[in-house]
């Protein structure tokens, strides 16, 4: 599904992801821990194609297709999601407006008709409810007044009315209580499908008691650093990243 | 009666300060020196909307209104100004005892065109109150000016006058100047107001582009809420629409 070979990115002319490999295959979900720094953000915008974050060298492939050549709303219409770890504000335009409006972009870009207002309406009042904001919400500016966590409860509704094949999660945990986070895992766990694949970025092992993810891979220094099982993430979170990385440990996994 | 400007403005008087005065060549004294008196009668409700929209050639307007609104009375006033040389609406509106005067305006300059609002508001008897909203789209090296006048007599008291005005510039050349100028006399008076001169918002753009929507349109999306900002007020949803319609189609005119 996520094919990402020998990824070099710079932000300004700085080097943050050195050579980073990554296979992500369709229907798995995998976790990407690493400490502060590590370059899991810059990752992240890499692959979305954000102003100001150049892939310098490898190469990124979704189901086959070249992401880097696209612009960025095209990487989403060929189905990449990415979860932002702090969602912006767009006073005036309405949650409503602002998804319906990317929901039938995408559609247009892939030759499908536009979706129907009753059935958008119906669709987003079960995904609201899902995930505990109201239809009120939904008619306010995009994230305008939001709390933290409603922002990334926010960002679970959309990812569900897009239906991505591959939804990057960036710290979509970080900043929610024990409810907010179970009801964001459940929607994961929800839409995992064997045609979908998942990669979410985040800092604590706690998400992931809740969505049993396939791999765990830890980021150090812009490149994966070792790869495990979920157990991986219980051990980092007992020793930490510099005792779980260090190089006589490193091989043993 | 109508009274007249005699002296020919120039540049030094404040409210025509970023006046385009070669443009205003063509339109003194005819139309440029010409007030139109509106009156709303004691209690009565009234709207008026005025779109100077950019037309074929070097066409310019100058509108001056002089609006008494008597006691009790509402009056709202919506305004596109979007000349491709030069627009200028003066206002200037007397609100009565316990009136409201409602202003909501819309710049949309493209081009090296000037197009400005300035208004007086004179709350002369208590009670009244007036709200100001002016949205203004600039790019290339047009020119979009706001001077926004309210005045508070020494006896008018209990006013309550607000003023919002925000200018977005999509191109470095783009020129906004907005000034809020309140003086007031009275001391139970509550008069606020803000602006603003900002560009378009970069993480939104990727935000939404993010999201699948095209450069163009999440704009254009962020451009369209922004301007029908100036229009909120108004009630009645056809001409609401109506004028909403007409400023997108101004800012698809302007790429």
């Amino acid at each position: 599904m996520l094919k990402i070979e020998n990824l070099t990115a710079t932000v300004g002319d700085k080097q943050i992801i050195n050579g980073l490999t990554l296979d992500l295959p369709a229907g798995e979900v995998h976790a990407i821990m690493g400490p502060n720094g590590s370059g899991k953000s810059t990752l992240s915008y890499a692959l979305a194609g954000r102003d100001g974050y150049e892939v310098t060298a490898g190469s990124a492939l979704l189901d086959g297709e070249d992401l880097l050549d696209m612009e960025p709303h095209e990487r989403s219409a060929a189905g990449l999601y990415l979860g932002l770890q702090y969602p912006v504000e767009i006073p005036g335009v309405s949650n409503l407006t602002f998804l319906r409006t990317a929901i039938n972009a995408q559609r247009e870009g892939r030759g499908e008709d536009a979706v129907s207002a009753g059935d958008f309406m119906r669709a987003i009042r079960g995904e609201a409810e899902a995930f505990d904001l109201s239809m009120d919400h939904m008619k306010r500016g995009v994230n305008v007044g939001f709390s933290g966590g409603e922002k990334k409860r926010n960002e679970m509704i959309q990812m569900a009315m897009i239906q991505p094949k591959c939804a990057i999660l960036d710290e979509t945990d970080s900043g929610l209580d024990i409810d907010a986070l179970r009801v964001v895992a459940d929607g994961i766990n929800r839409m995992r499908d064997p045609k979908r694949s998942f990669l979410l970025i985040t800092h604590y092992q706690r998400l992931l008691d809740y969505v049993q993810p396939d791999k765990v891979h830890v980021l150090k220094g812009g490149q994966i650093v070792k790869t495990g099982g979920p157990e991986l993430a219980h051990e980092l979170e007992r020793e930490g990243y510099d005792t779980v990385t260090a190089p006589e440990l490193a091989g043993a996994a | 009666m109508t009274t007249h400007a005699i002296r020919r403005p120039t540049r030094k008087d404040e409210a025509w300060r970023y006046a385009d005065f070669g443009a205003l060549d063509q339109h003194w004294p005819e139309s440029a020196d010409h007030w139109r008196e509106i009156e709303v009668g004691a209690g009565e409700t009234a709207c008026e909307t005025l779109v100077m929209p950019n037309e074929a050639g070097p066409v310019s307007a100058v509108e001056r209104l002089r609006i008494h609104i008597a006691d009790h009375a509402r009056f709202e006033l919506y305004a596109i100004a979007a000349r491709g040389h030069y627009a200028r609406l003066e206002i200037e509106a007397h609100v009565g005892e316990g009136a409201h005067f409602e202003f909501g305006g819309a710049i949309i300059g493209a081009g090296a065109s000037t197009n400005e609002f300035v208004m007086d508001v004179r709350h002369l008897k208590p009670g009244g109150t007036s709200n100001q909203t002016v949205r203004a789209i600039m790019a290339d090296k047009a020119v979009g000016s706001f001077l926004g006048g309210v005045h508070v007599a020494r006896d008018a008291q209990r006013i309550d006058g607000s003023q919002s005005a925000k200018a977005m510039l999509l191109d470095r050349g783009a020129t906004a100047n907005l000034k809020p100028q309140l003086e007031i006399y009275a001391d139970d008076v509550k008069c606020a107001h803000g602006a603003t001169v900002g560009e378009l918002d970069r993480q939104a753009l990727f935000y939404m582009a993010s999201r699948g929507i095209p450069p163009e349109l999440a704009e254009r999306l962020i451009l369209q809420t922004f301007v029908a900002e100036a229009f909120a007020a108004l009630t009645a949803d056809e001409a609401r629409e109506a004028l909403e319609a007409e400023a997108l189609a101004m800012l698809e005119g302007m790429k």
